[in-house]
């Protein structure tokens, strides 16, 4: 390619590498300055000229989104027209400078800032060591939030691999599969409050004598036993959130783990069956084996979803009533109690439990590669 | 994850299997399955229809006593909680956030995958690896910060990011961007090099290589980002409630919902409604768009 031959070109002078890494530099920082600037001033400029608010939106997504285009172009033909020996060296970072850039803003800087505030005080002043760990890991109260987030790790992920699982293999076997696929997906496709609007409805408490309106005391009270306040039943108010997550979930491991069950070579499923295997053996014997690396990916993934549960505990109790976890505690942390060092602590527990899967990916792309 | 591949072909003896083992307990369960994973919906979308008084009197299931008898049934809880519930402000606050916040990753990440895949440049691999580490970091790593960098830019230079559209827009691209770079690299990095290095030949400068070729080429996996951002940011409630707040000006159906949630916790017409309203929009998409949308969600699943 043509791009490569820079390299030995560049290599001429001191002054010359120092001049393109210059430009590479601010290359990457102009554009998305530029764009922020531009797309701030039109925002700004519509809310003044008191535009109804549609407008304004459009407006500001036309400058926004064509600003950024013109920036890129204008950036590249502006490097076009730099000497011979450094243009191909500059040109790249017009294009992957910006993203560079916005990602080290948005996610780089913030990751290490959160880390070093984890050893600060409520106010990110003085750095008191370990304490907002000590607290995490003594306070009765953030014990129990570890508790019921493992709770979520173990239930969910261990419900949704396994119905997930059983469903892909059934559900292979009737014609109408993409129907029934279908339907089991489709809580996927809505927003965790939504669904928890559903299932708050379906957990909805009359006192006894009265019509109940809620599905399972409804049921419950058919079945002879007394209206249930579902919710606030220490500590079974934790699976009753489970369940949602679990109804939530099964159908998007359902959908991966039939990918894989399809996957399994015919071959091997007849000469089970010639053989005279039950459909039970050839599950754990042919099936399993063959899908286990689905089932790998399926579980972390379901796992770090899991650990980040925020919106259901948000809905349904506020982590009210012993149902608190996590992601939610560090929310109350930040907004409610003003404490950014136990939050930043909080949120550095959410980073370690996916540190495995970030090196698993680093090094899986690092393999493919080579 | 993201290259699953459904095999439709079955011979035709296993085809003879399968309808062997179609027996009907499977069948039964598969039905009683598909039920358990309806009724919670379908409760919803009935009490969204049904009288106020009804709904706090009879459970929903009442309605198929008489199924067909069309007096039980209103748009009332519709027009109230668009109209006097600010659902309806809600639904165009969530329209405006999540375009913004779908388009603009894509531009910028398709820039950086183009350059990642067919740009030779240093550190090309290092700053890479750094994007695919980077996908998996729970945004909660990043709130506090970029709460007080915000802070910060409007005492400075007076643009007010905090409980503005912008300031979202831009949470969700620095959020997004990882994933985008990494599924885009993924796809634009497997089309031919005959068909780069032919246009290089021809005299096409990287950036006509990317408009003409490459991004007309890469329009099956910008669609899958698509449809899983839409949803992601469609449906988030984190970070609406962190960089937009409750401001019924700004707020965006989730946030809305949830605050009803609080506000007006036993009126379930209100609620019921509210609810359905935020789920049209994405069912529509599900059902329009159901192979891209299964790519996209599974592709897009370990976001952080």
């Amino acid at each position: 390619m043509s791009q490569t031959m820079n390299k030995t070109e560049q290599s001429g002078s001191f002054m010359s590498m120092l001049a393109s890494g210059t430009l590479r530099i601010i290359v990457s920082l102009v554009i998305p300055l530029l764009a922020f600037v531009v797309l701030a001033w039109s925002v700004t400029y519509m809310t003044n000229a008191d535009a109804p608010k549609a407008l304004r939106a459009v407006i500001a997504l036309l400058v926004g989104v064509g600003g950024i285009w013109v920036l890129y172009i204008a950036f590249d033909n502006l490097v076009s027209l730099l000497p011979v020996r450094m243009r191909e060296g500059v040109r790249p970072f017009v294009f992957v400078g910006p993203a560079l850039v916005i990602i080290t803003v948005y996610l780089l800087y913030p990751a290490v800032d959160t880390f070093i505030r984890s050893f600060k005080d409520a106010r990110s002043v003085n750095f008191i060591g370990l304490e907002n760990y000590k607290f995490i890991f003594t306070d009765p109260n953030m014990l129990l939030v570890l508790r019921n987030n493992l709770l979520w790790l173990v239930f969910v992920t261990s419900f949704v691999v396994g119905l997930g699982l059983v469903i892909a293999v059934m559900v292979d076997r009737v014609r109408w599969e993409s129907a029934a696929k279908s339907i089991i997906f489709l809580p996927m496709a809505i927003s965790a409050v939504g669904a928890s609007v559903i299932w708050k409805f379906i957990y909805t408490f009359r006192p006894a004598g009265r019509p109940q309106i809620g599905l399972l005391n409804a049921i419950w009270v058919a079945l002879g036993g007394d209206p249930q306040g579902w919710l606030l039943l220490q500590p079974w108010n934790n699976f009753f959130l489970i369940v949602i997550y679990v109804w939530i979930l099964v159908g998007f491991a359902m959908v991966v783990i039939s990918a894989a069950v399809k996957g399994v070579p015919n071959e091997q499923l007849e000469a089970a069956r010639i053989d005279g295997a039950s459909e039970i053996q050839i599950f754990f014997k042919v099936i399993i084996p063959n899908i286990r690396a689905t089932l790998l990916t399926i579980t972390t993934t379901i796992l770090i979803m899991v650990l980040k549960v925020f919106d259901i505990v948000f809905v349904m109790t506020s982590g009210q009533f012993g149902t608190q976890v996590i992601a939610n505690s560090m929310f109350n942390q930040m907004f409610t109690f003003r404490q950014f060092g136990r939050a930043s602590a909080l949120a550095v527990i959410l980073l370690i439990g996916v540190i495995p899967v970030m090196i698993y990916n680093v090094r899986s792309f690092r393999e493919a590669r080579s | 994850m993201s290259q699953v591949k459904i095999q439709s072909e079955r011979s035709a003896s296993n085809d003879r299997i399968r309808q062997i083992f179609s027996a009907a307990p499977l069948r039964i369960t598969i039905i009683v399955i598909a039920l358990l994973w309806t009724i919670p919906s379908i409760g919803l979308l009935i009490t969204s229809f049904r009288h106020p008084d009804a709904i706090q009197t009879s459970g929903w299931w009442t309605v198929f006593q008489h199924p067909f008898e069309l007096s039980q049934y209103t748009i009332r809880n519709y027009q109230q909680v668009i109209l006097a519930d600010g659902m309806g402000e809600a639904f165009l606050n969530s329209l405006l956030v999540t375009i913004p916040a779908v388009v603009i990753p894509i531009t910028i990440a398709a820039f950086a995958a183009y350059a990642f895949a067919w740009l030779e440049f240093p550190g090309r691999s290092f700053f890479f690896v750094v994007v695919v580490g980077l996908m998996v970091v729970p945004l909660q790593m990043a709130l506090i910060p970029l709460l007080s960098l915000y802070v910060n830019i409007n005492d400075l230079i007076g643009i007010k990011l905090n409980g503005e559209f912008l300031g979202v827009w831009l949470a969700h691209t620095g959020f997004g961007l990882p994933l985008a770079i990494f599924l885009l690299f993924g796809y634009m990095s497997t089309l031919p090099a005959e068909i780069m290095e032919s246009a290089y030949v021809d005299g096409a400068s990287p950036l006509t290589t990317f408009i003409r070729l490459v991004l007309p080429l890469s329009v099956p996996v910008i669609a899958s980002f698509a449809i899983f951002q839409f949803l992601w940011v469609w449906n988030d409630l984190l970070v609406a409630l962190v960089f937009l707040g409750t401001n019924p000006e700004k707020t965006v159906v989730t946030a809305r919902l949830s605050a009803l949630v609080g506000e007006r916790g036993q009126d379930w017409h209100v609620l019921t409604s509210g609810a359905f309203l935020t789920m049209i929009l994405p069912l529509i998409v599900f059902f329009a768009l159901q192979r891209y949308f299964v790519r996209g969600l599974t592709a897009g699943s370990v976001k952080g």
